[in-house]
Parts: structure tokens; sequence; C-alpha cells
């Protein structure tokens, strides 16, 4: 029997969570671009654009990610189409992550004072022109520390796409501790890998929330 | 001819019909003043003639210009005519020249030296040129609403809107913007102000009407309106017996 020594363990475990850092960069890259897009037509647009967002939303909130993961990549196979794990892993977390996104954003423009609507209004922008140079820049003040928040949720969430078969930090935890036979040690590392990546995250979050309230404070 | 000419205007809530039927002509050059107790509507209408909120029955015609709820027809409408909010409603992220520059560059395309040449014009008007640089919130309230003003008057309208501007404001500082608007009022600005100034309205304003659930209840010189109320509602409004 081969023996392992801890380093073999750390270091496979570490070329394996870079899977996990692409796959979340991804994810809430592609997420934050669909998101943006969601928001728009849920905020703003037709009746249609709002109910066909907030339709997608709420499916996507009302779903576990496991489902949609399964969905994405044994759904396209049944029409004959073979979809690789990281592909199906990549699309699922994006459109997840769009409808998460899109609905914190809502929250952040809406925060915004509706006579700012009114007096951007009444100068003659459209609703393009309100957006881009009046409401924006005010709602990503508030935005951008439940969105860094949020992208801790993302980098867990990539755990589960192991169940598909892409190997991750997780998938890659299972497979040593098969080799190793030290599940403790393993799973103890992947563990910390995890929080390594996650707690610089939650940690600037709350520091931004304390430093852009700064500025804020007179509203 | 008239400038603003409103007729027959209804407008609904729900089941409440907080216009019912209002029609006023404004001249060109005339300084309106609009008083009534809360719930009266008078808020309602001037968000009307600016197409803030749409209209259920009537017209509302400003210098030609029919008023339609897309987003063209409302655009030309808001160009005519500006509008001041009782909470000032400045562009917090902006400085107060940011504020007056940015709708002249964003809708009207002026290049940025000349809409800052503008701007500089404006808040000298209202007496703020060495304010161009302040953030809003290092500003006080009346010195807000002046650059608010300026704002306004930067897009060339023929017509101002004042929707209570001087509510919102510490006493001392009521004064300072009531001068900026009887300043424009010297000078040919076609005004009309929802306003619980009665002094004001009485030596500025060229008619007063007073509105009373939904309907205009008198209309008149200031001098008349004041001096020899009609109506028991006015009357009570005005506090004489």
């Amino acid at each position: 029997m081969i023996e392992f020594s801890f380093w073999d363990i750390l270091r496979n475990l570490l070329l394996a969570a870079r899977w996990t850092v692409l796959l979340s960069l991804v994810s809430f890259i592609g997420g934050g671009i669909v998101g943006a897009v969601l928001l728009f037509l849920r905020i703003g647009g037709r009746r249609w654009m709002r109910l066909l967002s907030r339709g997608y939303i709420q499916l996507f909130q009302g779903t576990p990610l496991l489902m949609q993961l399964f969905l994405a990549f044994f759904g396209l196979g049944l029409f004959g189409i073979d979809v690789p794990a990281r592909l199906a892993a990549c699309v699922a977390l994006i459109l997840w992550t769009a409808a998460f996104l899109a609905e914190i954003w809502r929250g952040c423009v809406e925060s915004v004072a509706k006579g700012q609507w009114e007096a951007s209004a009444s100068l003659g922008m459209g609703y393009l022109q309100q957006m881009r140079y009046v409401i924006l820049p005010q709602a990503l003040k508030v935005a951008v520390p439940p969105t860094v928040g949020f992208s801790v949720q993302v980098v867990k969430g990539t755990a589960l796409t192991s169940i598909i078969g892409f190997v991750e930090l997780s998938k890659a935890g299972s497979i040593v501790t098969n080799a190793t036979f030290q599940p403790f040690t393993v799973y103890g590392l992947v563990a910390l890998i995890y929080f390594a990546l996650c707690w610089p995250l939650s940690k600037s979050s709350q520091l931004l929330e304390r430093k852009l309230n700064v500025a804020h404070r007179n509203h | 001819m008239s400038l603003i000419a409103i007729t027959e205007v209804k407008k609904r809530f729900g089941d409440n019909e907080v216009l019912k039927g209002i029609s006023i002509d404004i001249a060109p050059g005339e300084v309106v003043a609009i008083i009534g107790k809360s719930g009266s509507g008078k808020s309602t209408l001037l968000r009307c003639i600016n197409g803030l909120e749409t209209i259920d029955e009537g017209s509302i015609v400003v210098a030609g210009a029919q008023f339609l709820p897309d987003e063209t027809h409302l655009k030309a409408l808001r160009l005519k005519v500006g509008m001041i909010f009782q909470q000032f409603n400045l562009f917090p992220h902006l400085t107060a020249g940011g504020n007056v520059m940015l709708s002249q560059m964003v809708v009207k395309k002026t290049p940025k030296k000349d809409a800052e040449a503008v701007a500089r014009k404006m808040l000298d008007r209202v007496g703020l040129a060495h304010k161009f640089d302040a953030l809003p919130d290092e500003l006080s309230g009346g010195q807000q609403q002046r650059v608010a003003i300026a704002r306004a008057l930067a897009m060339q309208p023929i017509a101002l809107l004042c929707d209570e501007i001087t509510s919102a404001l510490d006493p001392e500082l009521v004064a300072e913007v009531l001068a900026v608007v009887k300043e424009l009022a010297a000078e040919g600005m076609t005004l009309v102000m929802v306003t619980h100034e009665m002094r004001f309205a009485r030596d500025v304003c060229s008619r007063v009407v007073f509105m009373h659930q939904g309907r205009v209840h008198e209309i008149g010189a200031p001098e008349d309106v004041f001096a020899n109320p009609r109506t028991s509602e006015l009357k009570q409004f005005l506090g004489v017996q």
C-alpha cells in the first residue's frame, strides 16, 4: 500500500481548490452580468418583463441549488446533448447566483429615495439615464457590502457541484479520503481551505459596510 | 394666449377622486399661488402639470404641447416646466455644480464646458457661486433648495412649479429661498407655487387659487381673495370670521 504524507494530501487538495476558486469567479462574474439584466427587467421594463424576471427569481430562489445542478447536468442529456460536468456546474451556478444578486440589488435600488426618481424625471431624463447617472451611483454604495457577503455563499455553493462529478475541493476531498483512509485529516483540511477562502470575503464585507456607512451617515 | 391651460382635469387614486374637474388658465409671466388644506389636491395638481402623475380625464396643455403619458411627450413637457420639491431632492453623490450640470449634459447633450459655465451662472443667480464644489450634505436646507432652483433654471424652462418649497426649512432659512423666488417673479418667470406662505402669496403673486376637496373653490387677485373671502371654507382656512 502506498503511504500518503500530510503534504501529499494538502498539495492535492490545494490543486483542486484552484477549481473551486475558478468556478466561484466564473459564477460570480457571470451571475453578476445576468443579474444586472434581470434587475433592469425587474424594476423598469414593461409588465411582461417584470413578470418574467420575478418568475425567474422565484423559481431559482425556491428550488435547491442541487436540483438545479441535476437538471442542468441530466436534463439536457435527455435531448441527446452531452453536457460536461464543468459546463453544467458553471451554467447552474451562474443562473442561481444571478437570481440572488438581482434580488439583493433590487433592494438596494429601492432604498434610493423616491424623490431622486422624481427630481431626475422632472429634469427630463429617461429611465436609462436616471439609472445610469442618478440611481445606480447611489445604490452601488449600498450594494457593495451585501454583494461581497453573498460571494461567500457562492464559494460554498460550488461544493455541491461535486455531486455531478466536477472535481473541485469537496470532490477532491472524497477522492483523497478514499485513497488515504484519513477522513478526519482530509475533511478538516478541506474545511480549513474553505474557511481561508470565505473568511477574508465576509471580513471585507464587514469593513466595507462600516466604511461606506461613514460616507452615507447623513441619509 | 395662456401658457398653461388646465381643462377639466380629473384624477383618481383608486376610488378616491382627488381632482374633481380643475380648470385654470395661466398666462405667461403670471405668478400663481395655490393654497388650501392638506388633502385638497393642490400638490397632486402640480405633479400632474409636470407629468409625475397621470390624469384620468381632461387635458393639460403647456405652450401648445399636449400632455400625453409616453416618454417622448413627457420629456418635451418637462423641458418646458421645471419642478422644485419640498425635500429639495438634490443628487447627494454630486456637488452643487454637478447637480446643476448633470441634466444639461445628459438630456440636452450640452458639452461639459458650456454646462459648467451655465451652472456657474445659475448658482451665481441664486447667490451660491462660492458653493460650486460643495456636496449637498455640506449645505444648509436653504442653500440646498437654492441649488435645486438653479438646477431647474439651468434647463431654461418657461415655467417653474414649486411644491411647498419652504415647508421643510427652518424658519430663518425661508426668507433666503423666497427672495430668490421673488427675484424670478420680477424677471418675468411664470411660477405656479403650492405654498403655505400667505404673506408671500399676498405680496408676490398675481393670482391666488384656493383649492378645497379637489375643486377650485375660489380664484382671484390676492387682495380680493385674502381681503374678501366669499366662502366659509376659505374664511375658515384663513382664520377670519
